[in-house]
């Protein structure tokens, strides 16, 4: 990793969606996370987090509800729990532009 | 107070101890294993030190791990809180035989759209229970977790329920706490209990005549028995809740036939050779007829027989009580600095009947007397209500009893002449013997009257003797002529023979 890399991680932003094994929920959160990166009008990565798989990075992100999406960059963290099929909604309370909307 | 059974009684159910004690009584020997039970209780009424209190025994005293789930206070706050009660949490969680899932309020931007599931929360548990080892499990209080998603109940208890039948699955013991809004309405906020609990216990904290009064009930226990109604509950230092037990549960002491001196001779010859070694004896009679001059030579002739004997005094100083024994030529000094006596002066008002209680017990077992004293009972009835005060008087009879004690408890007539105290009506049903100390008018003189109204297991002198109070003591003497109505408003004796 060169210094590069880490100036560019510094400024991309990274949400991450908790979510709960290949439950109905689970899977419409990750359909619902391809949507908002695709139509996001900048790159964003959303970093998935089993808790089934990882039970340890939900308890120190105090996670209780499942599926959440939450901006961790920030203080304090800005959730979102539940239902995020809705895209221009979710870029909207994490603060990002929408291409439909910019173009 | 009455044992309740529920339908189908589950022989086989094993006891988880939550070690309150008196508790454990109640639910024949602790909670089910493997059961769900939820604490309901208004704010302050005891149910994180109750929950914490379960987990805390079975790490201390079991090898039980366990898992405490706060969605109210932070881990910390709960390790600071509970240091009083002798918890050492800090350490347990070191050893992770406690493992705390955090899920106390935190500083972050939420929202809630649509559908959603508790599947994190129960990951996060059966993380925490795996790493623990955990037997027992804490939620408290599901109440917060309601509120934290207050938009959606109807989520929140579909999820609630997934999670009790989780941790059911695992086996675990699990107390959930509720809160509710008043003493005596629903059982909780959000009805919590009626989908997820087999038990329900509620903990109450309610004034009575300017009193705090904490009880604790066993209101369901799905197929098992429990005791019914509401008992005493105490907050101890260094010991956390402490129920006080009501003696219908065990009435079964066995009851001796040795008898040792009341401390007077005379009276030992009213009543066929002494009282009864484990027996409770109530001494009856409005202010000045003698009755600490009874109780002085009840310590006085015990410790000159080679027993141990106790005094709790709640009408007058140690300095008065010494005094007065001096002026009946009692040492009380002496007598203490051989180790034989122990005078306690309590004033009523310092604390609560189950704390009085159980200062009398922890007393007792510390000092392990043969013969224990109470001056006066009337002094602590003016304290609580009527219904704590029976009970109470019920705790204390018993555990006198159980401890193979002679007992003397006083009961001040509020009227000169006659009469009854409250005390004496609640306490008369509960004490073996019963000896009342009356004025009674002889023509122009008021003279002294003593009677062994009643003596359980033993034939008695039924007169009524006359007594006079000297330098030496009480001396008993001829009875009264007539038939003084010693029960009536003015007790009047017919002429002397």
């Amino acid at each position: 990793m060169n210094t590069d890399d880490v100036a560019d991680e510094a400024v991309r932003p990274i949400l991450r969606l908790y979510l709960a094994g290949d439950a109905p929920g689970a899977r419409r959160a990750l359909e619902g996370r391809k949507r908002i990166i695709d139509a996001a009008s900048e790159p964003i990565d959303i970093e998935i987090i089993d808790i089934l798989e990882r039970p340890a990075e939900a308890e120190i992100a105090g996670i209780l509800a499942t599926p959440t999406l939450s901006d961790e960059t920030v203080t304090p963290p800005r959730r979102l729990i539940g239902d995020i099929s809705n895209t221009t909604q979710v870029l909207e309370y994490f603060g990002y532009g929408n291409k439909d909307a910019s173009g | 107070m009455t044992i309740k059974e529920d339908d189908a009684v589950d022989p086989v159910l094993e006891r988880v101890k939550t070690g309150i004690e008196a508790f454990d009584d109640l639910v024949m020997g602790g909670l089910p294993r493997g059961r769900t039970t939820i604490v309901g209780g208004t704010p302050g009424s005891g149910k994180t030190v109750f929950a914490t209190q379960f987990l805390a025994h079975g790490i201390a005293n079991l090898h039980e791990p366990g898992v405490f789930v706060t969605f109210e206070e932070s881990p910390h706050e709960i390790e600071v809180n509970m240091a009083s009660f002798g918890w050492d949490i800090r350490r347990w969680r070191e050893q992770k035989q406690l493992v705390f899932v955090d899920a106390s309020p935190q500083d972050r931007d939420e929202i809630v759209v649509g559908d959603f599931d508790l599947a994190g929360l129960l990951a996060r548990i059966l993380h925490a229970v795996r790493a623990a080892r955990a037997k027992r499990l804490v939620l408290d209080s599901l109440t917060q977790l309601f509120d934290h998603f207050i938009a959606d109940p109807t989520t929140t208890r579909r999820e609630l329920l997934r999670i009790a039948a989780a941790l059911k699955k695992e086996g675990l013991t699990v107390l959930m706490t509720a809160e509710r809004n008043s003493e005596y309405g629903e059982i909780s906020r959000h009805r919590i209990e009626e989908f997820v609990a087999d038990n329900v216990v509620i903990l109450r904290n309610a004034l009575d005549k300017e009193r705090r009064r904490r009880t604790i009930e066993v209101l369901k226990m799905r197929g098992s028995r429990h005791v019914e109604g509401e008992v005493p509950i105490t907050l101890v230092e260094n010991h956390g809740l402490v129920a006080v037990p009501l003696s219908s549960l065990r009435l079964e002491q066995k009851s001796s036939t040795k008898r040792v001196t009341s401390g007077n001779a005379e009276l030992d010859g009213m009543t066929s050779g002494g009282l009864f070694r484990d027996s409770v004896t109530l001494v009856s009679g409005a202010t000045g007829t003698g009755k600490t001059l009874l109780v002085t030579n009840f310590l006085a002739g015990g410790v000159a027989a080679g027993e141990r004997a106790l005094l709790v005094g709640y009408e007058e100083s140690r300095g008065q009580l010494f005094r007065n024994a001096r002026g009946w030529g009692v040492d009380f000094e002496a007598m203490e600095a051989e180790g034989k006596l122990k005078v306690i002066s309590l004033y009523p008002e310092a604390q609560s009947l189950p704390d009085h209680l159980l200062t009398i017990r922890e007393l007792v077992e510390e000092f392990k007397p043969d013969r224990l004293a109470v001056d006066s009972l009337s002094a602590l009835e003016r304290i609580a209500p009527e219904t704590g005060f029976r009970e109470f008087l019920i705790s204390l009879t018993s555990f006198i009893k159980q401890h193979e004690i002679a007992g003397l408890c006083t009961a001040t007539n509020k009227s000169l002449i006659g009469g009854q105290s409250a005390s004496e009506q609640h306490i008369s049903t509960l004490t073996d013997s019963i000896i009342l100390l009356r004025y009674i008018q002889e023509g122009d003189m008021m003279n002294r009257g003593l009677m062994v109204l009643k003596m359980r297991g033993s034939e008695h002198d039924k007169q009524i003797r006359r007594f006079t109070i000297d330098a030496k003591g009480m001396h008993l003497g001829e009875p009264f002529g007539g038939v003084p109505d010693v029960f009536g408003d003015t007790a009047i004796a017919g002429p002397t023979a």
